[in-house]
């Protein structure tokens, strides 16, 4: 079991290299530079341009640029934004909390419905119940999101005003970020309960719109999965061994059939963390998918590369934690 | 029992913020730094320059005039090379809680703003990357001989060259004053990237808080040198999508919105609860003409295109009617427009007749390369794209409808590989120096920006005289006769002079559009 831990571990670095490389060599594939960006429609003398690039270190050979990034990002450093002229370390925790905080609740939601719902369909087969939950979840993963997200806004927000068009608190709690994650500042700062209030409020619906096709999926998947396991010998047994329904389906059954749930929600989740842009476009959700796009297309070289990697590492992090998940969830593989 | 305590005080305070006039600005973006020096973008611009900080002299509220600032009279010497600025006494800086100014502002705040951007030596020229593209982008650091501290209260420019838009330069964004005594006390607590990030000026609002991509938190100056604002409280939240803001706007949580989408502009209009404003842009949208290669090499061939476009139509799908016809290179607001060039009207007999006297009776195949951004200047390159191709299709004029990305498009047409493409312009400073010389100079043709890459001498001559005159008559006569060989000689299609629009709750009064699009609170107030 340690060792499979440690060999799991050690496949970990590279995997980070190989995606420092690719983000590092795509963008600088791509045609643009950041200089010319920076000066829009203005252009630049050569000397100035020339200048410009040597301070940014970007006149040096790729390799140079590339050694000079790993061995700093080594230490923690991953360089400097060109266009915020911030450290890509600072602006990227400043925002990663505002993304996690809204991958892990739109996850939540899509897991407390996606999973009941789809469990009761297995069961039900072929009742209106599992057609519901078919045609609605096939209608939640086609769903163009920045259409949804729009819908729910003029109709919750600007309708029914139950709850804010975007932005994560009130404009009225100007609270000290400590976490990050306002759900926690808001309820220990100074704002108490009705910031704590707003916080939730503002975060219903991005959650709600980022959490639609995870809850499709994810309702989809254990619905077909459950059936499948259902249908096998050993179910058959348990039930020939007198069990009790509860205890074949929860218990044999379900724990059989999550290891393929397992498997969809790191993938879901993964993807959440690499950057809900639409959602964080449309509610102004201050995460960091918003700004890496924004990057790219600034070509802020920095950025880009430093982001990628961060993001990288949290996904294959999350991968890790899945597959000891396996191992508890399916006693084989922990001999594997 | 306290958390109840807490709720309550919360509350009151709340209630009294209420109380107090709070104005909601939805902005477009995020500032890439509060230090406009170290910025080219308008988020940055608004949530600086214009809030935090004054200039030497400014752009009068609404207009491109240059009105004194910071500076309350200057003289220019007879050879146009030494500016003397006396600089307004009595002017506070902001206090903040890791900085409280000893001093008022004086000649020493001028030398530091100007020199940091100047001088590789000056202890800020590194700080926060150090890269001053706006500075550079305008040649300041070619024209900037020297700057003098005369006295406390009388500095001087000593300038290499004569530039007569330099007055007009300095009161751009990036001429902005910062405190000296603020970045010496910030180098000693070494925490120089302060300056940039927590700012100090002497403008209408204090900077208060910013969380990134959300929101950026004002207060009134009460100590302002033109007299408090009028609302107590100014609010950035970040809103990057236009039709989110519309419904924020509609939903109450702003007071004004940036760049409304021109699709929303009738329902806003329709709206009795909203106040549309509009104002003549200073912008120009084009089609230039790659008059280094074949055939735009022609001027038969470019004045052809010219009567075969039929730009009267653009205006009407494109930018919806919310545009004027351009015809010169310069907006009809700025002075020294030639209001009796002749322009091209829309002809295909004409355009087929110029094009067999070019030698292309039968026309040719090309490119254009449409904008792949929305800009004021140009909603949509694309359909306007479609259009034009529509059009020289009627003159046998085979157009291929090429885009890339905005940072391809722009690396790559610097370089000259386009033949015909779409761009356009928005003024930085009022001055026809800025249109003609930056965008149809022959230097320009190096920097990227000429992208008809046309070097006329008679024109290219008559623009630099007029750079190296302070007489506006002069200057007049001389951008008059310029635009004359510029329409005869026809290296662009001038489209478009877009107009610009904003949307503001019906309780917003004192709000002024400026020509620039860039955004002034000082004088806003709610009912």
């Amino acid at each position: 079991m340690a060792l499979s831990v440690l060999k799991k571990f050690l496949t970990v670095i590279p995997t980070l290299i190989g995606a420092s490389l690719i983000a590092f060599a795509l963008i600088r594939m791509v045609p643009g530079d950041p200089v010319t960006n920076l000066l829009g429609e203005r252009g630049g003398d050569p000397a100035v341009v020339a200048e410009m690039n040597q301070k940014l270190g970007l006149d040096k050979p790729a390799w140079e640029q590339y050694f000079i990034f790993i061995k700093n990002a080594c230490v923690g450093d991953m360089g400097t934004s060109i266009v915020s002229k911030r450290p890509v370390s600072e602006e990227f925790w400043s925002r990663f909390p505002a993304t996690l905080e809204l991958s892990v609740v739109s996850m939540v939601w899509a897991l407390v419905l996606g999973l009941p719902f789809g469990i009761l369909a297995a069961l039900k087969r072929n009742s209106v119940l599992d057609y519901a939950v078919i045609g609605t979840s096939l209608i939640g993963y086609s769903m163009p999101i920045f259409w949804w997200g729009l819908i729910l806004v003029i109709f919750f927000s600007v309708n029914l005003g139950w709850f804010p068009v975007s932005g994560r608190i009130g404009i009225e709690y100007d609270l000290v970020s400590k976490t990050g994650f306002l759900l926690i500042d808001s309820w220990f700062g100074e704002g108490g309960f009705l910031a704590f209030k707003s916080a939730v409020k503002h975060l219903v619906l991005p959650a709600l719109v980022l959490g639609t096709i995870p809850l499709a999926v994810i309702a989809r998947m254990t619905r077909s999965s459950l059936l499948e396991v259902l249908g096998e010998d050993f179910v058959r047994t348990a039930k020939a061994k007198g069990l009790s329904h509860y205890r074949v389906v929860i218990i044999h059954a379900l724990r059989n059939a999550l290891i393929p749930i397992v498997t969809v929600f790191g993938l879901l989740f993964g993807s959440l963390l690499t950057g809900a842009i639409l959602t964080e476009t449309i509610f102004s959700w201050p995460g960091v998918g918003r700004w890496l796009v924004k990057s790219v297309e600034a070509r802020d070289y920095p950025v880009i590369q430093g982001g990628v990697l961060y993001i990288a590492s949290m996904v294959v992090l999350l991968n890790l934690v899945i597959d000891f998940m396996y191992m508890w969830v399916y006693p084989k593989m922990r001999s594997k | 029992m306290n958390r109840i305590f807490a709720i309550l005080a919360v509350l009151m305070v709340f209630s009294q913020a209420q109380a107090a006039k709070t104005f909601v600005y939805c902005s477009e973006g995020s500032p890439s730094s509060f230090n406009p020096q170290l910025a080219t973008d308008g988020p940055t611009f608004n949530a600086s320059s214009h809030t935090v900080y004054n200039q030497l002299v400014q752009f009068k509220t609404g207009s491109t005039e240059v009105e004194p600032g910071l500076a309350e009279s200057w003289v220019i010497s007879k050879d146009g090379l030494t500016f003397t600025f006396k600089l307004r006494k009595g002017v506070k800086f902001h206090s903040s809680e890791s900085f409280k100014p000893t001093r008022e502002f004086n000649a020493d705040d001028v030398l530091f703003s100007v020199n940091r951007q100047r001088e590789t030596t000056h202890p800020y020229a590194k700080v926060s990357g150090g890269s001053y593209e706006y500075f550079q982008g305008m040649e300041m650091g070619k024209i900037i001989k020297d700057v003098k501290k005369v006295d406390e209260h009388t500095v001087q420019f000593i300038l290499a060259q004569k530039e007569a838009p330099f007055l007009a330069n300095l009161a751009m964004d990036f001429a902005s004053i910062l405190s000296a005594e603020y970045g010496d006390v910030m180098l000693k607590a070494k925490t120089p990237e302060k300056m940039d990030t927590a700012p100090i000026g002497t403008g209408p609002f204090v900077f208060k808080s910013y969380q990134k991509d959300t929101i950026i938190r004002y207060s009134a100056n009460e100590t302002y040198w033109k007299g408090k604002p009028a609302i107590e409280n100014l609010i950035f939240s970040i809103t990057p999508d236009a039709s989110v803001r519309y419904q924020k706007l509609k939903a109450g949580e702003c007071n004004l919105i940036a760049e409304p989408s021109p699709a929303d502009l009738p329902a806003m209009k329709g709206n009795n609860k909203l106040q549309v404003f509009e104002k003549e842009g200073l912008n120009i949208g084009y089609l230039a003409l790659n008059t280094e290669k074949p055939p735009f090499d022609k001027q038969l061939v470019r004045q052809a295109i010219m009567h075969a476009l039929n730009r009267g139509a653009y205006i009407d799908a494109i930018y919806m009617g919310r545009a004027t016809l351009a015809k010169n290179p310069i907006p009809p607001s700025i002075w020294s427009y030639n209001n009796s060039t002749q322009d091209y009207d829309y002809n295909i007999e004409k355009a087929k007749e110029l094009l067999k006297k070019a030698g292309y009776p039968n026309g040719f195949e090309t490119e254009m390369w449409t904008l792949p951004v929305s800009r004021p200047y140009n909603p949509s390159g694309k359909k306007m794209g479609e259009m034009m191709q529509a059009d020289l299709a009627k003159v046998g004029i085979k157009v291929k409808l090429v885009t890339y990305d905005w940072p391809t498009y722009l690396e790559k047409s610097k370089k000259g590989e386009h033949q015909m493409i779409q761009m356009g312009w928005t003024g930085d400073n009022g001055d026809p120096d800025n249109f003609f010389n930056v965008l149809l100079g022959c230097s320009a043709v190096k920097a990227g920006s000429n992208l008809a890459r046309w070097c006329f001498k008679p024109f290219n001559d008559l623009v630099q005289k007029a750079k190296q005159t302070t007489d506006i008559k002069q200057r007049t006569a001389f951008y008059m006769k310029a635009q004359d060989i510029f329409k005869s000689e026809a290296p662009w299609a001038t489209l478009a002079h877009a107009r610009v629009y904003r949307a503001l709750s019906g309780n917003v009064t004192g709000y002024q559009i400026h020509p620039f699009g860039t955004e002034n609170f000082e004088k806003v107030d709610i009912k």
